[in-house]
């Protein structure tokens, strides 16, 4: 089934945050991020600014009606500077103008002169002075330094990932109307409508109640709207709040890359110990993440980079000890994978240092220590696996044959080499705070038999709403035209869960199943009732009513006017919360995630030896997605993980000075996969199976689980490098640019 | 509503929109970012946006996108279904062309497979064309709608007469650079649109020279066949340039007015010893454009000179020229170091040399020292090797977003040495690349 929102996409009708027609009397906001990156501020004169023609407010803390605060995980997060300011780009006052060139031009007239304090943009020197967002967390399992001594190798080394900005192609934005009585309605391009809500309310001083927030879709999320469309919605609500006038403001991507956090990048020390028959004995870390001037997500992201430091491997013995570390960097949030990537980074650079210091194929190791069912995670969860299944599906196809083809061919060529790798990966799916497990559907059957279903998901091109529709259109056994996916309201749906964690499918979806099922079961009595027949015969699909599997002829429409009249409730409201997971922060122990999502992918890569360019010949993959409910949507979502991932670990690069100023912060200065980009063969099998799991329709969640294939170009491109240079001096540090090629293509070179 | 704002720097392709020009009754389209254009460039055109391709049923583009699942937010999709669209009404034909048609479109989502093979249903159906004319083609597939058969009548019977601005005003030629840099500031600005002067457009060759005008695109001189025998490498020197919709805005002229140390054809045009000829109130000059570029943006020619022709002598049959150009995303990006190198020769002996390169000093540098030392040489692997050490004492690259200046510096050298291996493929490998 396609997309349901297909029809209006490609026809350019769909309506993103920017289409929603503005009301008469609409207000622009703009805001003045900071030009330092650590400073005090010594002033702040916003007078000719005001002065301009046009300009209806300038907003500063000073204005605000609540509480100046924003902060997630941790209130350290202000809407607006106060006394100080803490990373380059931090809102520190904003313009509400008659037209959003005016409001742009009067921010550039605002003076802001500050006194420069020291800027760390470094984690290590963060966490050398102790400026950690929160203590330290270790995730143990075993006795690493006991195995450690056991050992037959035991490698060291660091290893670093930088960021990756969303470049979500619609940027942030939000457009707020004020109502009667201190109401506002703000639509938002946000992930997390209750974040919005929750914030905006200490803000405005006013209660949850009083906003309604709306979305229809996003135009692109990845995690960068999770948190961080907040403040815009904010900005927004407070300018409508202060003026009494509608307020939006859609980010242009200056401000947009200027003024939002990305990734974390994060600086790693590894130990990795094996045995003789090369089985992982011990596995040690320390993870410094670099979260940026305020804590955001960042104590969330850090978890899940403990919870998947192992990767797809058995590991009996392992300490991981993680670092969120303060600096004056903008504060980096939620990105697809959510730490996980980061850690699974780590543990195949492990790998890999050790497969070259012992002179064998990663691979050597890494298929020796697949998890099987049953071995226990270093947070206590055991196994249900799929790691060998998928590995070896990908291993007996490919893996021979690509790497004697490759072997053959750097024999005969010496401009170009080619490299491969395998990676397989292995993902946790839920939240792992535990309380975000659970989700609303509200599901109403208008007289005509028509179907609005709201839930807390927000479509974000992830497809989340047509897999929704299909649960209803299962549930009900109607025609598809006779089904509507609402926005996503706070005042239908409340207290949701963001759209993350690659869980919004399955919450949302088991809580629509349950609405639909609760309205079907009371249709079916009404409809035995009426037939006075015994329950157990009646059924209700293909738009009729069933009576021992012969047609009643009572329609779907007919059957509804009767529930009508009888006064049958045609609406319900359902609750869904995952069962059977928990987590004990104090032992870190426990059952965080409701099932894992498994796969390999081998890559394949050419690197230009005199240029130090490359291309990614191929993306082989084989991936665990349960029973999959639609195929096109999950593909889609596979093949944008797999090339974001790939992204992320070859081209995208956030440069940031030592004064904290973001070099790369525009689209000609970050560079995004292109179509030329993409693998040229990118092939994926899904690997269907009939094993209990709490997806969906057991159909297993796939938005982030892709993505850290990805991963595998980067060993892929390391593995050329050395094809041509075995001696090349080449570190572990991701992303693989073609500058850090050609350097190692030409580092310690005889 | 359709056409997206996703950038506003050119670099994204969600804004694309097509632009058909009436030239003997028949409108060419070509697309372009709409985000650098200058209203005034629309001036008697036909500008397409998504709304104006919606038929009651889906078009061919946008079925095939929906068959293939090619669109996830759908936020980028119009602007792809804009391009290839475009792609259609052109006489191009093959997988690559329909691909090339959206290499300025970006897209988060999809990681592009599923693009191209919506890509590929429309190819079958353009290879098919036969002797139809692409607009008629379309039309008939349902590739567009029925009312661009009208088109060229309609633009035909309009006063196409070219508005030009009053008193000093800033020139703008195709706009990608300068709407860029002043994107906040230049609506308020006095403009003169270069990009329609007829005195500015056409390429002739004169003799053994080629003339360019100033308001030549790239996508002018990508689609010339006097450019493409002058240079039979033409098409891997120019779909390193940008992206389809850039190439049809920006100009050649601009480009050196833009004086980026970095620029593409500033720098290949300086390895062909060009001459500018400049004109300012009929008056006119000439100057070599290795002095047009005296310091970092600060240019050769007075404020109000306009570079009417760009001269050049096309490479005889005793020379080789090659163009290299390597940056953090082979397409659509800003080179880390790019270089061109023309040499003439006799048997083995260079008799003359030109190498050029950039990013590597404040300016494109036409390599002054190295040229005239690779004089009289004889092509060896030996020869690489002296020529990457004097082209390194002849640099001062910077380190920013593009790279180290260590980088570049190693860069340029491996850029040299493509361009030997390419001119000369008989090298012995070996020794270059150690």
């Amino acid at each position: 089934m396609q997309n349901i929102d297909t029809y209006t996409h490609v026809r350019g009708e769909s309506i993103y945050l920017d289409d929603i027609p503005e009301l008469a009397g609409t207000l622009y906001a703009a805001v003045l991020g900071s030009p330092m990156a650590h400073a005090q501020i010594l002033k702040l004169d916003t007078s000719l600014a005001e002065k301009l023609d046009g300009v209806v407010k300038v907003i500063t803390s000073k204005d605000i009606p609540g509480k100046n605060q924003i902060g997630g995980a941790i209130p350290d997060e202000l809407l607006l500077a106060e006394d100080e300011v803490h990373f380059e780009g931090m809102p520190v006052a904003m313009v509400v103008a008659t037209s959003a060139a005016i409001a742009k031009k009067a921010v550039k007239l605002i003076k802001f002169e500050g006194q420069l304090l020291e800027v760390i943009t470094d984690p290590r020197v963060a966490a050398e002075k102790n400026q950690l967002i929160l203590p330290p967390r270790t995730f143990s399992l075993g006795d690493v330094e006991k195995a450690f001594e056991t050992c037959e190798y035991v490698i060291e080394g660091i290893a670093e990932n930088n960021g990756q900005e969303h470049l979500y192609i619609e940027t942030q934005g939000a457009y707020a109307i004020p109502l009667e009585n201190k109401k506002f309605r703000v639509y938002s391009s946000t992930q997390g409508p209750t974040a919005v809500q929750t914030h905006m309310a200490d803000v405005l001083g006013v209660p949850m109640h009083k906003l309604e927030i709306d979305v229809t879709r996003l135009g692109g999320g990845f995690g960068g709207k999770e948190d961080q469309a907040t403040a815009w919605a904010i900005f927004c609500a407070l300018g409508a709040y202060l003026t009494g006038k509608p307020v939006k403001y859609s980010l242009d991507r200056m401000e947009d890359i200027r003024m939002t956090g990305k990734r974390h990048p994060y600086s790693t020390d590894y130990k990795i110990g094996l045995s003789k028959d090369l089985k992982i004995l011990a596995y040690a870390a320390t993870f410094h993440q670099n979260a940026g001037a305020a804590a955001d997500l960042s104590p969330a992201v850090l978890e899940r980079t403990l919870f998947h430091a192992t990767n797809s491997y058995y590991i009996p013995n392992v300490k991981v000890t993680a670092k969120s570390c303060r600096t004056n960097l903008l504060p980096n949030t939620a990105f697809r994978g959510f730490g996980g990537p980061q850690g699974m980074f780590v543990i195949e650079c492990a790998i890999a240092k050790a497969a070259e210091s012992l002179d064998i194929e990663a691979a050597e190791i890494q298929k020796r220590n697949l998890l099987n069912t049953g071995d226990e995670f270093p947070y206590g969860q055991k196994a249900v696996s799929e790691a060998h299944e998928c590995w070896d599906a990908v291993a007996k196809e490919k893996l021979t044959v690509t790497r004697n083809r490759i072997s053959d061919f750097n024999a005969q060529h010496s401009l170009y080499k080619k490299g491969l790798s395998m990676m397989p990966i292995c993902f946790g799916i839920s939240f792992t705070k535990i309380p975000l497990n659970q989700a609303r559907a509200l599901v109403h059957v208008y007289l005509d038999g028509s179907v609005h279903v709201s839930t807390g998901a927000i479509e974000m091109g992830q497809g989340v709403n047509t897999k929704i529709f299909q649960v209803a259109e299962k549930i009900f056994s109607i025609q598809p035209e006779r089904i509507t996916i609402g926005t996503t309201n706070t005042y239908r749906i409340t207290n949701t869960s963001p759209s993350a964690a690659s869980t919004t499918a399955d919450l949302n979806g088991k809580a629509t199943e349950m609405a639909c099922m609760a309205i079907m079961n009371r249709l079916r009595e009404f409809a035995a009732f009426s037939l006075d027949a015994k329950i157990e015969g009646v059924a209700i699909h293909h738009e009729k009513v069933w009576h021992n599997d012969k047609d009643t002829g009572i329609t779907w429409e007919a059957l509804i006017g009767k529930a009508y009249l009888a006064r049958i409730s045609l609406s319900e409201h359902a609750h869904y919360a995952t069962p059977q997971i928990y987590f004990d922060g104090k032992i870190e122990k426990g059952h965080p995630f409701a099932y894992h999502v498994y796969g390999t992918a081998l890559t394949e890569v050419t690197v230009d030896c005199i240029r130090g360019t490359y291309e990614i010949d191929a993306v082989e993959i084989v991936h665990d997605v349960g029973k999959s409910m639609n195929r096109i949507v999950d593909m889609g979502q596979m093949e944008g993980g797999v090339v974001q991932g790939i992204g992320w670990m070859t081209m995208e690069e956030i440069v940031y000075d030592k004064n904290g100023k973001l070099r790369s912060n525009a689209l000609s200065t970050y560079k995004v996969p292109d179509i030329y980009s993409a693998p040229k063969l990118l092939n994926i099998e899904f690997r269907e199976s009939d094993k209990e799991n709490l997806a969906i329709f057991h159909s297993k969640a796939v938005g982030e689980p892709p993505l850290m294939y990805g991963i595998g170009a980067f060993f892929a491109l390391r593995n050329a490098i050395k094809a041509f240079n075995p001696n090349s001096n080449i570190g572990f540090s991701a992303p693989m640019t073609p500058e850090k090629t050609l350097m190692g293509l030409y580092g310690n070179k005889s | 509503m359709g056409t997206k704002i996703g950038c506003r720097e050119g670099d994204c392709g969600a804004c694309t929109v097509m632009v058909g020009e009436c030239k003997n009754n028949i409108v060419s389209y070509h697309a372009v970012t709409s985000c650098l254009m200058p209203l005034g460039n629309a001036h008697g055109k036909h500008i397409i946006t998504i709304e104006g391709i919606n038929m009651s049923e889906l078009t061919g583009v946008q079925d095939a996108f929906a068959k293939e699942g090619a669109t996830q937010c759908g936020f980028c999709t119009p602007g792809f279904i804009i391009s290839l669209t475009c792609f259609c009404l052109t006489e191009q034909t093959g997988q690559q062309a329909a691909i090339d048609a959206m290499n300025g479109n970006i897209c988060r989502c999809t990681g592009y497979k599923s693009i191209e093979r919506a890509a590929q249903r429309i190819v079958t159906i353009i290879n098919n064309r036969k002797s139809k004319t692409p607009v008629q083609y379309a039309i008939e597939q349902k590739l567009v709608p029925a009312y661009l058969a009208d088109v060229p009548s309609i633009l035909s019977s309009w006063n196409n007469q070219r508005l030009s601005a009053a008193g000093k005003a800033k020139r703008v030629g195709g706009g990608t650079d300068i709407y860029v840099q002043m994107h906040d500031t230049i609506s308020e600005e006095e403009i003169e649109l270069l990009y329609e002067d007829e005195n500015l457009k056409g390429i002739e060759q004169n003799d053994d020279e080629l003339r360019i005008g100033g308001a030549v695109t790239v996508s002018n001189l990508y689609n010339s066949q006097l450019f493409q025998q002058a240079f039979p490498g033409y098409d891997y020197y120019l779909r390193l340039v940008s992206s389809t919709p850039i190439r049809n805005m920006a100009t050649i002229a601009g480009n050196f007015t833009n004086a980026s140390p970095i620029g593409d054809l500033s720098v290949f045009f300086l390895s062909l010893n060009t001459r500018l000829v400049l004109i300012e109130d009929g008056k006119r000059r000439e100057m070599a454009l290795k002095d047009f570029f005296v310091d970092y943006k600060v240019l050769g020619k007075r404020t109000d000179e306009i570079i009417e022709k760009i001269i050049f002598k096309i490479p005889s049959a005793h020379s080789l020229f090659n163009f290299e150009k390597v940056s953090k995303r082979t397409h659509l990006d800003i080179a880390s170091v790019n270089s061109a190198m023309l040499l003439t020769l006799k048997d083995q002996d260079i008799t003359s040399a030109q190498l050029s390169a950039g990013g590597v000093a404040p300016i494109p540098l036409y390599l002054k020292k190295t040229s005239a030392w690779l004089e009289g040489k004889k092509i060896s692997a030996q020869l690489v090797k002296e020529t990457i050490a004097h082209a390194q004492q002849e640099i001062s690259p910077i380190s920013d977003a593009r790279g180290t200046a260590e980088y570049k510096t190693l860069l340029l050298g491996q850029l040299i040495k493509a361009h030997f291996v390419k001119m000369f493929p008989n090298l012995p490998l070996a020794q270059i690349l150690s």
